[in-house]
């Protein structure tokens, strides 16, 4: 129902195209801080709990570099930084649009005769449709520098085998899942949390309880597409 | 002109409106009085479809709102400005930004164009050179003339103000009066004001309906309504101890 008055024909495209740059902006390079410092420490994180793991002398060095490149590529950059974006960005949207309804601005834009449900969420959904897959390659290529710069200065592999390992064996059809899986979860995240903002009753403290319920759903939703998706994909 | 007929609206099982049918008119100040939580707010809600009624007509100049489609419904709402109770602002944008809106959405004004009607209204309610602050940079009156303005820019055929005195000084009181009065006429919109303030009714009130318990329960003029013998109407009217000793007696 909500879906198809967000999918209805706009009053003035040009409002639309506006709100969707102001969007991207704010949902897209507001996270870019938060994303990169995440990525980078992640990154570390994997290759030095990678090389601390393979201490078989079966196992070549380079592995180190190869496994934290590809639990970044097809896992950490995708889901945990959209789990973290269902967080900041879910929360954000709900209690925005939440606000919005409880002191009637929705009302407002009703009366004026807008669809409000596509003006308000139509443009964050585009946005972060489009600018999701740049913050998670983003994220991508920060995880496994952070990797680079971290297990080398730890000492848990040598530059040349880190290298070498995020080298080999690289299959673009992972970069493409993990792309299609960050389109779907952006949807999610804007989808549900602004549905749980638009249909707020009474005040604040339903705003704050609309906020937090969509953080939650957008998690369980995200895990089980997720599921779903690697099914379907990788399978 | 709108015309309302047997309306009737319910909470759960509280009624709060209670078969009231108007007519208001064209090129007058219809006035809409009665306690608080008496059901002014939701009859104006119902009449402009953000309440669906229990039953009832709302029609716009014979166009039957009530069983319009929703894209009906929008093209007679794209006519209607509305003054909610709370105002409504639009949080993220500037003062000039909101009143702007309408026309952004609704016209091919040139920049200039709505600069110009933009400040033309900010400055008939008194808010000239506040373009740029935020609605939380404002008062609480001061956001009221602000939504007033958002509500006239785009010169509506049906005007409705759900209290735009409540947080006003009586001076300022007066020019918000005078200034919905002035555009009622020289524009002939239809225009609906809810009000407690018994000032404004008097000063613009060419037809007044005076809501009792969710009931239409008084209608006449100002000048009537000093000379009823309505005890509901004549409480609401001489309600504080010093006007009850101006209260006309029978
Ligand atoms: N959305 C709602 N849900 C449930 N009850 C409501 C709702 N809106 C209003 N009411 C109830 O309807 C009654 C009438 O409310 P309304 O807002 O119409 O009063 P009002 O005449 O505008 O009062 P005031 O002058 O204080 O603004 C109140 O008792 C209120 O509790
Ligand atoms: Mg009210």
């Amino acid at each position: 129902m909500l879906l198809k008055r967000v999918f209805g024909k706009p009053e003035k495209f040009s409002m639309y195209y506006k709100q969707i740059l102001y969007e991207i902006d704010s949902l897209g390079i507001g996270s870019l801080w938060l994303i990169a410092i995440i990525s980078v420490f992640m990154g570390g994180v994997i290759t030095i709990q990678s090389a601390y793991n393979f201490t078989s002398p079966f196992i070549p060095l380079y592995a180190v570099g190869l496994g934290t490149r590809e639990s970044i590529v097809l896992e950490f950059s995708p889901t945990i930084v959209s789990l973290i974006l269902a967080g900041k960005v879910g929360s954000n949207i709900a209690s925005e649009i939440g606000t919005m309804r409880i002191s009637e601005q929705i009302d407002a834009l009703e009366i004026m005769g807008i669809n409000s449900a596509g003006y308000l969420i139509l443009p964050k959904v585009v946005a972060a449709m489009f600018i999701n897959p740049f913050l998670i390659t983003i994220s991508m290529f920060l995880g496994v520098l952070g990797g680079y710069i971290m297990g080398v200065a730890s000492g848990a592999c040598t530059s040349y085998e880190y290298i070498f390992g995020i080298q080999s064996f690289f299959i673009p059809f992972n970069i493409y899942y993990s792309l299609t899986k960050t389109v779907i979860f952006a949807f999610i995240i804007t989808s549900v949390s602004a549905y749980h903002g638009y249909y707020t009753t009474g005040g604040a403290l339903e705003v704050g309880k609309a906020s937090t319920r969509s953080v939650v759903y957008n998690s369980i939703l995200i895990l089980v597409a997720n599921l779903v998706i690697t099914q379907l994909m990788l399978v | 002109m709108i015309e309302i007929k047997n309306i009737n609206k319910s909470f759960g099982d509280r009624k709060v409106v209670n078969d009231v049918s108007f007519v208001f008119e064209t090129g007058k100040t219809n006035i809409v009085i009665g306690e608080s939580g008496s059901g002014k707010t939701t009859i104006l809600k119902v009449m402009v479809g953000l309440h669906a009624p229990d039953s009832g007509v709302v029609e716009y100049d014979g166009r039957p709102f009530t069983q319009q489609s929703e894209k009906e419904k929008q093209e007679v709402r794209k006519e209607i400005g509305m003054l909610f109770q709370g105002g409504a602002l639009f949080d993220s944008l500037t003062v000039e930004q909101n009143v702007a809106f309408p026309l952004d959405m609704f016209t091919n004004m040139s920049q200039e164009e709505k600069n110009e009607r933009v400040n033309y209204c900010l400055a008939k309610v008194k808010l000239e050179g506040r373009n740029k602050l935020f609605p939380a940079e404002l008062s609480g009156g001061m956001k009221k003339r602000a939504a007033l303005a958002r509500a006239i820019a785009n010169n509506p055929k049906y005007l409705f103000c759900d209290e735009p005195n409540s947080g006003l000084d009586p001076k300022t009181s007066l020019v918000i009066d005078a200034l919905i009065k002035e555009i009622t006429q020289d524009l002939g919109m239809t225009t609906v004001v809810i009000t407690h303030d018994m000032n404004s009714v008097m000063e613009i009130g060419q037809k007044i309906l005076f809501i009792y318990k969710g009931n239409n329960w008084w209608t006449g003029t100002n000048k009537e309504i000093l000379t009823t013998d309505n005890e509901e109407i004549l409480d609401f009217v001489y309600a504080s101890e010093f006007l009850k000793q101006l209260k006309p007696r029978k």
